[in-house]
């Protein structure tokens, strides 16, 4: 009677739980790049292959979530929001560690030195980055009250609130972004043509990274609109 | 004739054991759903859930059972036309209860989830149509008793989901929560009183020796509905915010003070179940000793004597200690999603709606009302995540069980009638 039964056949996982430990497992992965830059920074590549390592993993983990959780959302399952739009910000959530894991990458393949002149802007850069994404994982944090309140009310408005905070973040990263290409062209050409090439690619990159923390926060403004 | 002035004892002796082995059922596994949501939530333990439901499971079944006894007793198939053959009456009554027996333990047996009543109900039209002729069984009461399957699971939803939405807009879409949920939980907490006693006093209670108009019931039940709020509001002075825990989850003081308010909502909860469901087991036993005591007659007039739902309400409650409470344990502890602003909601709509369905007579699945209840408050966007296929399940379960009940009964009908007959 009870494997079947009705009442605890219709209680199905709620994604919503699982949602949050995966934006907090690639925060987690994303933040590793702090440790990363500054083995790059000392040319310690030993270290940089350690903590590359670390970030490979932590994406595996994330992606993995990610499957568990699309996983248990068949079609059949009732949300108090569009299916889509939560896989959709899934989606956008696990883009944060898969690019945290594209900028180790390249950088530790290529061997890739900074400047000595970018190197403060490009530490406030990525620090700025993290902080973006930092602030998205913040904003999902509400996600539980959120689904208590019935995704009404007073605690949408906490939210829109840490949302523009999110798009403030974000703006200012952009900010930095400006100024160390801005930098880096003033330094490029005492630089080999394809280090310089591929820096602009980082920097594009970890500009990305930030971006895609705000797309996360505009996903959950869509999950909150009705 | 003969037969039932020769064994009118034993008849009723065996009738006795079989409504009492259906009554240990219906404690043993229907009770868990109506309480697996109050464990489940948090709000009650296992122990104060298995007290709850001793006390008012019983007195449901007690106070509150009469009309749904009535109605399977007397209410499915004409008696009338009965008269001249009591002894089949018996005979097919007896089928009912250990068809609809057999067929719940095949089912439970099988995991299959298969609702008391349904059998019940299917058990006493197939002997009835089959077994004596198509004109005994009132078309127009059993179309009723089929409608109210699909209505009362409508009405739990339709209930739950503006209940929620009140709890929504009043508490937990405000700045302050905490304070709100203070100021209004006991308005929910009078209504839960309220409903309940106006139902019973209403309704039922002329069997022990109550006798009230209706203006009096409805004066008893607003002291009961203050009684039980000031009951409410000195549980939830005892509650104070806790900042550490709502740091990392800013409603688990709310949820606190919900937890208090569905204490309430689970004690109507086991009353309505008891209500409804204690019929399933001792409707047909009712019948049986009303043509033997009548001495082989059929009469429609005969008050049923209040020991049958004693009976009915003691094999409930026995069911409960030997076997429910482990059962109550499984569902809870795997509702988890469930939180007790959510809960309360759920329980209180169809709490509601069966409690009127007793008082009306009319037998329906606590369970599936349940079911409904809580897809209002999904739809109210309440719920984390809800599984839509048990709506299917459900629906089988009444296509398969219908007919299963049916045929048993036939069986065991033609069985009894060549044995004694």
């Amino acid at each position: 009677m009870v494997t079947n039964n009705p009442i605890l056949q219709m209680f199905a996982r709620s994604p919503f739980k699982p949602m949050q430990e995966h934006i907090a497992k690639a925060q987690e992965c994303a933040s590793e790049l702090i440790p990363f830059f500054e083995a790059v920074n000392n040319s310690d590549w030993e270290e940089a292959e350690k903590v590359q390592r670390r970030i490979a993993v932590l994406e595996g983990e994330a992606d993995a979530m990610k499957k568990d959780v699309r996983q248990h959302l068949p079609n059949s399952i009732f949300l108090p929001v569009p299916r889509t739009d939560l896989l959709e910000l899934l989606r956008m959530q696990d883009k944060i560690a898969n690019r945290a894991k594209d900028i180790a990458g390249l950088m530790l393949g290529r061997k890739m030195e900074i400047p000595a002149q970018i190197q403060t802007q490009m530490n406030d850069f990525v620090r700025g980055a993290l902080s973006t994404s930092e602030q998205a994982l913040v904003a999902l944090n509400e996600l539980d009250e959120l689904l208590t309140s019935g995704f009404s009310g007073h605690e949408v408005d906490l939210v829109e609130k840490m949302i523009g905070e999110l798009d403030d973040l974000e703006h200012h990263t952009d900010e930095l972004q400006r100024n160390i290409r801005f930098e880096l062209f003033q330094i490029e050409k005492d630089l080999p043509p394809i280090d310089a090439m591929f820096l602009y690619q980082i920097i594009y990159w970890i500009g990305d990274l930030a971006d895609r923390a705000q797309q996360v926060g505009s996903r959950l403004q869509l999950l909150m609109a009705r | 004739m003969e037969i039932l002035a020769q064994y009118g004892d034993t008849i009723v002796i065996l009738a006795c054991i079989f409504g009492f082995f259906m009554a240990w059922g219906v404690g043993a596994n229907d009770v868990a759903n109506a309480m697996g949501t109050s464990v489940g939530s948090k709000a009650l333990t296992l122990k104060q859930a298995i007290i709850i439901a001793i006390i008012f499971e019983f007195a449901g079944a007690y106070l509150a059972g009469g009309a749904v006894t009535a109605t399977i007793r007397k209410g499915i198939i004409d008696p009338a036309l009965l008269s001249g053959t009591p002894e089949l009456l018996v005979f097919g009554m007896m089928a009912a209860l250990l068809a609809a027996g057999t067929w719940l333990l095949i089912a439970t047996h099988f995991g299959w989830p298969v609702s008391t009543t349904h059998s019940i109900v299917g058990a006493i039209v197939g002997f009835a149509a089959v077994g004596i002729s198509a004109d005994a069984v009132n078309w127009g009461k059993v179309s009723k008793i089929v409608a109210s399957w699909v209505v009362s699971p409508v009405t739990a939803g339709v209930i739950a989901f503006f209940l929620f939405r009140s709890v929504q807009k009043l508490i937990l879409d405000t700045e302050d929560p905490f304070k709100n949920a203070k100021k209004y939980i006991p308005y929910y907490i009078f209504m839960v009183g309220f409903i309940i006693a106006m139902v019973t006093f209403t309704k039922g209670l002329k069997h022990v020796g109550l006798d009230l108009s209706w203006g009096q019931s409805a004066a008893i039940s607003v002291v009961i509905g203050f009684i039980t709020m000031f009951i409410g509001i000195a549980m939830q002075k005892k509650v104070k915010p806790n900042p550490d825990a709502d740091r990392d989850y800013h409603f688990s003081s709310v949820e606190k003070l919900f937890g208090i308010l569905m204490m309430f909502t689970a004690c109507a909860m086991a009353f309505a179940h008891g209500s409804n469901d204690v019929a399933n087991a001792v409707g047909p036993l009712a019948a049986i000793v009303g043509v033997v005591a009548a001495g082989g007659e059929v009469v429609q007039k005969t008050a049923m004597p209040a020991w049958i739902l004693l009976l009915g309400g003691g094999g409930i409650v026995l069911g409960l200690v030997t076997y429910g409470h482990k059962v109550i344990a499984t569902v809870g502890n795997n509702i988890t999603e469930l939180t007790p602003s959510r809960g309360f909601a759920a329980t209180l709509a169809a709490a509601t709606t069966v409690v009127v369905a007793s008082g009306t007579g009319l037998p329906i699945s606590t369970t599936h009302t349940l079911v409904g209840a809580v897809l209002g408050v999904g739809i109210a966007r309440g719920m984390a995540a809800l599984n839509l296929r048990v709506v299917g399940t459900i629906f089988v379960s009444w296509v398969v069980t219908l007919p299963a009940g049916a045929g048993l009964a036939i069986m065991f009908f033609f069985m009894f009638k060549g044995m004694f007959g």
